[in-house]
């Protein structure tokens, strides 16, 4: 229709009535696609709930209309067709799918595809879990994340996600760290945990808070180029601790924030996450438990391999294991691993006296002054390409101890063309390599050598504010 | 002998970013069985460049790294008393925990 068809030759009285009779059509119209609505949606199932809960109460029993047979609604049929049609995973396996609840321990790399495949494939409740905020150097590969959220919460940006995809899942933000002292409370809630975290003493905590539960744990984990993959404590198979009784040296912790991780390789761990997750939820096909995959990004390789089963003598799950819940809330799991609950905490070396250190600051009054200096950044090759403060010498912390006559005739040249002493100042990313130098450098000829506290975080946080952070 | 000797999970910057190692293994002077054992302290002495305490403790590896014996965990065929055969592929892999 076109406005002149209704308003064509009819008086100001006639245009009133005309409206009016089309208000109440309208009214008419709405309050039956309100009844259509009602009939295919499953009662209860759009909200989105903050205390907590995860019952299903609501959702075992979807109201039906019209096709009844199978147990779905005619819209979760329309929604989950393509799944329906499987013949190994149906009408069976997506009902099984839609009364399980399954937890998701952080909403970062692995944590994103975990979390949207599970909204859209129907799971009846996901809980996500995580403390962290969004932060612009997250969004490479938290896919779930946009750039809208950055800064508030990652619980609260990966409901709002997938709730967008699927509002008929029960969707439960926990917008709290996972830790010993919360974790049975919380995990208890639900059916299936997913392990989608970047630390280890997180992971030995989930697995322990796991076995104390009996509840299956789809455990993932991506670093560089390189990921791994295993079910954990089901079906007679082991757990964490069953196959890593004794925490590796915090030396091999490596992080994605010192490390690197290229964003589609957690993306490609997470997914398989979910899909094992799935398989267990459905009870379909074989999951992932006393074997590991492992996924090599660069050659484009996995493997599957076998893996040990349940140790009759590990201190969690073994046959005279004497964890209990007690035990476990008051486990200290940092001091356990030696490392600590975050990817972003960092650590905070104290190798060498104050008089062998400057403030970023000083240093930058030196350069100001025009006092005669070198300045070694000592940082790998690949991060001095990233940004670095001019006029500095990249000698990387590995090569150092062949390179101490660069260094000499460096400070001899810089001596020579101001016809005073010159200084030599060590700089890295964070101020703890930088110390480990200085250190070296007093023992080998350079007893004057300092380093700049809190390193180029510290230049750019207190100097120059344009200098990138990384 | 002739093995493949595969290192994942970062413990291939320890042999200089080389994941995959084609090496031949003869068995100590006196025995004809080469066992596991033996192939960390040749691997130790022969392959590893740096902080060897990143890769093995007393005589098995360090806590953290999975051994994988023609894609089977070690713990199912003897640890460090496996004996090995010609072609086998040992694979050393650090555990992961980033996200």
């Amino acid at each position: 229709m076109d406005s002149k068809e209704i308003g064509g030759g009819l008086s100001g009285a006639d245009l009133l009535r005309e409206i009016e009779r089309l208000r109440a059509e309208k009214e008419e119209l709405e309050s039956r696609i309100h009844l259509l609505e009602a009939q295919i949606k499953p009662r209860g199932t759009a909200e989105k709930d903050k205390s907590g809960s995860c019952s299903l109460s609501s959702l075992s029993c979807p109201q039906m209309n019209g096709t009844t047979l199978s147990g779905l609604s005619p819209e979760m049929i329309h929604r989950y067709s393509r799944h329906l049609l499987l013949p190994d995973f149906g009408v069976e396996g997506q009902l099984k799918l839609s009364k399980s609840s399954i937890l998701v321990v952080g909403a970062g790399g692995l944590g994103s595809p975990v979390a949207m495949y599970l909204a859209a494939c129907g799971v009846g409740c996901l809980g996500i879990v995580d403390n962290d905020i969004v932060e612009l150097n997250n969004l490479h590969r938290q896919i779930i994340h946009t750039e809208a959220y950055v800064g508030q919460s990652k619980v609260k940006s990966a409901a709002s996600s997938c709730h967008a995809i699927n509002s008929s899942v029960k969707l439960v933000e926990h917008r709290e760290a996972l830790q010993a002292v919360n974790a049975l409370d919380i995990v208890s809630k639900y059916d299936i945990v997913v392990d989608a975290t970047d630390n280890l003493p997180s992971r030995y905590m989930i697995s322990d808070c796991c076995v104390l539960l009996d509840k299956p744990l789809v455990c993932g984990a991506a670093l560089g180029l390189e990921g791994q993959l295993t079910v954990y404590n089901y079906n007679g198979g082991p757990c964490y601790r069953c196959l890593f009784p004794t925490p590796p040296p915090s030396a091999a912790c490596q992080r994605c924030s010192d490390s690197g991780v290229l964003g589609v390789v957690p993306g490609v761990i997470g997914c398989l996450q979910a899909l094992e997750a799935i398989k267990v939820a459905s009870a379909v096909g074989e999951p992932l438990s006393g074997r590991m995959l492992l996924f090599d990004a660069l050659s484009s390789r996995t493997r599957t391999v076998k893996i040990r089963g349940r140790s009759p003598v590990c201190s969690i799950c073994g046959e005279n294991a004497a964890f209990t819940r007690e035990k476990f809330q008051s486990f200290d799991y940092e001091s356990f691993t030696q490392s600590p609950m975050s990817d972003r905490s960092s650590e905070k070396l104290n190798l060498i006296p104050e008089s062998s250190r400057i403030t970023s600051k000083e240093y930058n009054e030196i350069v100001n002054a025009g006092e005669p200096h070198i300045l070694v950044d000592v940082r790998p090759v690949h991060h001095f390409k990233i940004a670095a403060i001019p006029k500095s010498k990249n000698i990387p912390l590995s090569n150092l101890e062949d390179k101490l006559s660069t260094i000499d005739s460096a400070l001899k040249q810089a001596a020579q063309d101001s016809g005073k002493c010159a200084s030599l100042f060590v700089v890295c990313r964070r101020g703890n390599d930088s110390q480990r130098a200085v250190d070296y450098l007093s023992k080998n000829g350079f007893p004057l050598a300092k380093d700049i506290v809190g390193g180029l975080q510290s230049w750019s946080q207190f100097v120059d504010r344009t200098f990138p952070s990384y | 002998m002739q093995l493949t000797l595969e290192f994942g999970g970062g413990l291939e910057l320890l042999c200089q970013s080389s994941k995959i190692h084609n090496v031949d293994v003869k068995p100590n002077p006196g025995e004809d069985k080469l066992t596991m054992r033996d192939l960390l302290a040749w691997v130790k002495s022969n392959l590893i460049k740096e902080r060897p305490e990143m890769f093995v403790k007393g005589d098995s590896v360090r806590p953290g790294v999975l051994v994988l014996i023609n894609d089977c965990d070690w713990e199912l065929c003897g640890s460090v008393d496996t004996e090995l055969e010609e072609k086998d592929v040992v694979v050393f892999i650090s555990t992961l925990h980033g996200g």
